[in-house]
């Protein structure tokens, strides 16, 4: 009686058994997603995160795939010597074919010579220091946004354009602070406006009183900043405390929701700053992108970055299904790279494995949104930026 | 240089140096009553900042909106919680190591500083966030030329000051005072003087604790903003100042904490890069030590705390 029950029970486990198995008989790849999961922009990190796990969710739902794709994330917090452990924890464990790597700047370049040491191929999805694919030759690094040099030459083009001729920089005195500083300044001065000072600050300072009291005395047209979310929020803050009445002008690295929160709609009204591609909405694929990110309920906004980690993994997974999940084979297939369509437009990687992307996107903070600059009411003209 | 902006350049120095005179009154109280250094100060401050946070989140779900009401409550409960903390370090981890090397003190604070500041990180939602401080004080402003006088920091001003100012009334014009200066200068005679020891340190604790709660809470109302790592560099901050000031004397605790903010401030205008004020400040610090190795005002063992 015992044994016939116990048969009556195993029945159907087995079957259920055997029915996974079925499901399961594809070979699991795993992908590496790296970047900033805790810390002041683990906002743009989780984002990314998502981003890269709805394209892999949505990978594995297609029945043709050769593969199922599990997605490994680490966190670099931004900082450098963390990254460089989390970078060789991918690299070193043989299970992980591929990398979709890093949003700051600080933690993709410390960690460019660890990918190419153990071969292993990564894309970065949101540092945008021009080093991190220019400083070597690494047939391993990969990228699939624009660089700050881009960015940099559209927005003081633009801001020329605006009227204005004075500014005064504040940028983080990390490669990726200076890296702004340097590429704006150059084609500011180029194009003939004029910066009255210069201030690099630490990249967790809290107190900005001091410096910016020293722009008030200035009086520039703009304030320009070269640095990420927390630091911006933290000046533009300040700016209002002391009555510094100057155009806030940042860059890619403020384009984030947690910008807007931070501050307030109020505050952060007729803020600036500059990104790289056109935005998702706008996008063949972005429609798409958006509606199935809203379908998995993340709680979490994709934040700038996110469809540039979810075309990453997308061209990951696209060289996997074609040469298999060999990283030799995987370098070699994402070098090949060319008019490839994505959800951010053509990709094409030049020969150090950087994407040529010419558009750039201004966008203004309008009513709590980042509005693009052309749909904004400050190009039509019935909002007018500071000064103007 | 024009007269507003240098009012302005004042004004900003003096609200950090408030902050800084604060915490570094504390260190000096401790130093004071038991001859310790109680490095867990700084993230004692972040305990309290935090308290304040969460009081207010609290007051919010509850539909207190009263702005007045949210900031006292916001202010009692941090500097209840803290005071309690700060009584509670001492009584289990200061007091015990008495007849230890100083050197034990120093370590075990050390080490339950980086408990609760991690601990806010792990713990604390999203803790490694910066957290938004809610701006409970009116925002309003007064432009006198290029100078803008701010009311919130006018009463931030006020209150640090006066919490300082009361502090030193309580240890010079009370009875606990008196006790806190007899346990100070000598807590053997003290004891048998029919002084209860170990309840006067623990007062003094829960003073000091209670002095960088209100700190906390100021800084988060000053930046709207608080994160779990403030206490690292305020607590270092308010150690330098209460050393440069003369530990164990509150005055010079005082005197530090705003000469440390007014070095900032100037490294800050005379240096090509602002990202040196620190290290500017803190050479100054070292080049102050090394010419009076006791403090601005040294100490003299009859006129403790």
């Amino acid at each position: 009686m015992r044994h016939a029950l116990l048969k009556l029970a195993l029945v159907p486990a087995l079957a259920l058994l055997s029915g996974a198995g079925a499901v399961s008989a594809k070979d699991t790849v795993k992908i590496a997603f790296i970047g900033p999961l805790t810390g002041g922009v683990s906002a743009n990190g989780i984002g990314g995160r998502n981003s890269a796990d709805l394209a892999v969710r949505l990978r594995n739902q297609d029945p043709k795939n050769k593969y199922h794709y599990e997605l490994v994330s680490l966190d670099d917090e931004c900082k450098a010597n963390i990254a460089v452990q989390v970078a060789t924890k991918a690299a070193s464990d043989n299970a992980i074919t591929a990398g979709i790597t890093h949003y700051c700047s600080v933690t993709a370049i410390a960690t460019v010579d660890t990918y190419h040491k153990f071969g292993f191929p990564v894309v970065v999805w949101g540092a945008v220091l021009p080093d991190i694919t220019y400083r070597n030759k690494y047939a391993e690094v990969h990228r699939v946004n624009g660089t700050m040099i881009n960015q940099n030459e559209e927005a003081a083009k633009f801001m020329l354009k605006q009227g204005y001729r004075t500014w005064a920089i504040i940028h983080d005195t990390t490669d990726y602070g200076k890296g702004h500083d340097k590429y704006f300044t150059e084609h500011l001065t180029k194009n003939g406006g004029k910066v009255l000072a210069r201030f690099g600050v630490t990249a967790d300072q809290q107190d900005f009183t001091t410096e910016l009291t020293r722009a008030k005395e200035l009086k520039p047209d703009v304030i320009y900043f070269g640095g990420l979310t927390p630091l911006g929020v933290r000046i533009r803050q300040q700016m209002d405390r002391l009555g510094v009445n100057a155009q806030f002008e940042g860059t890619s690295g403020i384009k984030s929701d947690a910008y807007i929160e931070g501050l307030g709609a109020k505050l952060a009204e007729g803020s600036l700053c500059f990104l790289e591609g056109a935005p998702a909405e706008k996008l063949p694929g972005g429609a798409f992108f958006m509606s199935s990110y809203q379908k998995q309920k993340y709680n979490e906004s994709p934040e700038a970055y996110g469809p540039f980690a979810f075309a990453a993994t997308n061209l990951v997974i696209d060289a996997i299904e074609k040469v298999g999940p060999n990283r030799k084979r995987v370098i070699g297939e994402l070098n090949k790279t060319r008019d490839k369509d994505s959800i951010i437009g053509k990709i094409t990687f030049d020969d150090h494995g950087q994407n040529i992307v010419p558009l750039i996107t201004k966008y203004v903070a309008q009513d709590g949104k980042w509005v693009v600059w052309e749909d904004s009411e400050y190009a039509t003209g019935k909002r007018k930026l500071k000064g103007r | 240089m024009d007269p507003g902006l240098i009012a302005q350049y004042v004004a900003n120095s003096l609200m950090l140096g408030i902050i800084y005179a604060m915490v570094a009154v504390g260190f000096t109280l401790f130093f004071g009553v038991l001859d310790v250094i109680k490095f867990s100060h700084g993230d004692v401050l972040t305990v309290g900042a935090y308290t304040g946070l969460v009081t207010y989140l609290g007051l919010q779900l509850a539909g207190i909106a009263a702005p007045w009401v949210q900031l006292a409550l916001v202010a009692v409960a941090a500097v209840a919680v803290t005071a309690v903390l700060g009584a509670l370090i001492g009584k289990y981890f200061v007091l015990p190591l008495r007849g230890a090397p100083a050197l034990n003190t120093l370590l075990i604070t050390l080490m339950i500083g980086t408990v609760l500041r991690e601990a806010i990180r792990l713990f604390y939602p999203q803790g490694s966030n910066p957290k938004p401080f809610p701006q409970l004080l009116p925002a309003d402003t007064v432009e006198l030329g290029s100078f803008t006088l701010r009311l919130d920091n006018s009463i931030l001003l006020a209150a640090g000051i006066a919490a300082i100012a009361l502090v030193h009334l309580l240890i010079t014009r009370t009875r606990l005072g008196l006790a806190i200066r007899a346990v100070a200068q000598d807590a053997e005679t003290a004891r048998t003087m029919g002084i209860n020891f170990e309840l006067i340190v623990l007062a003094t604790f829960a003073i000091g604790s209670a002095l960088a709660a209100l700190a906390g809470v100021m800084n988060g109302l000053y930046y709207r903003e608080v994160t779990f790592g403030i206490g690292l560099l305020l607590g270092v901050i308010g150690f330098s100042a209460a050393v440069v000031g003369g530990l164990g004397n509150i005055y010079g605790a005082i005197l530090g904490g705003f000469l440390f903010a007014a070095l900032q401030t100037v490294g800050a205008i005379m240096l090509p890069e602002s990202a040196y004020k620190d290290v500017f400040a803190f050479a100054v610090v070292i080049a102050f030590m090394a010419w009076r190795p006791t403090g601005l005002i040294a100490e003299r063992a009859s006129e403790r705390v």
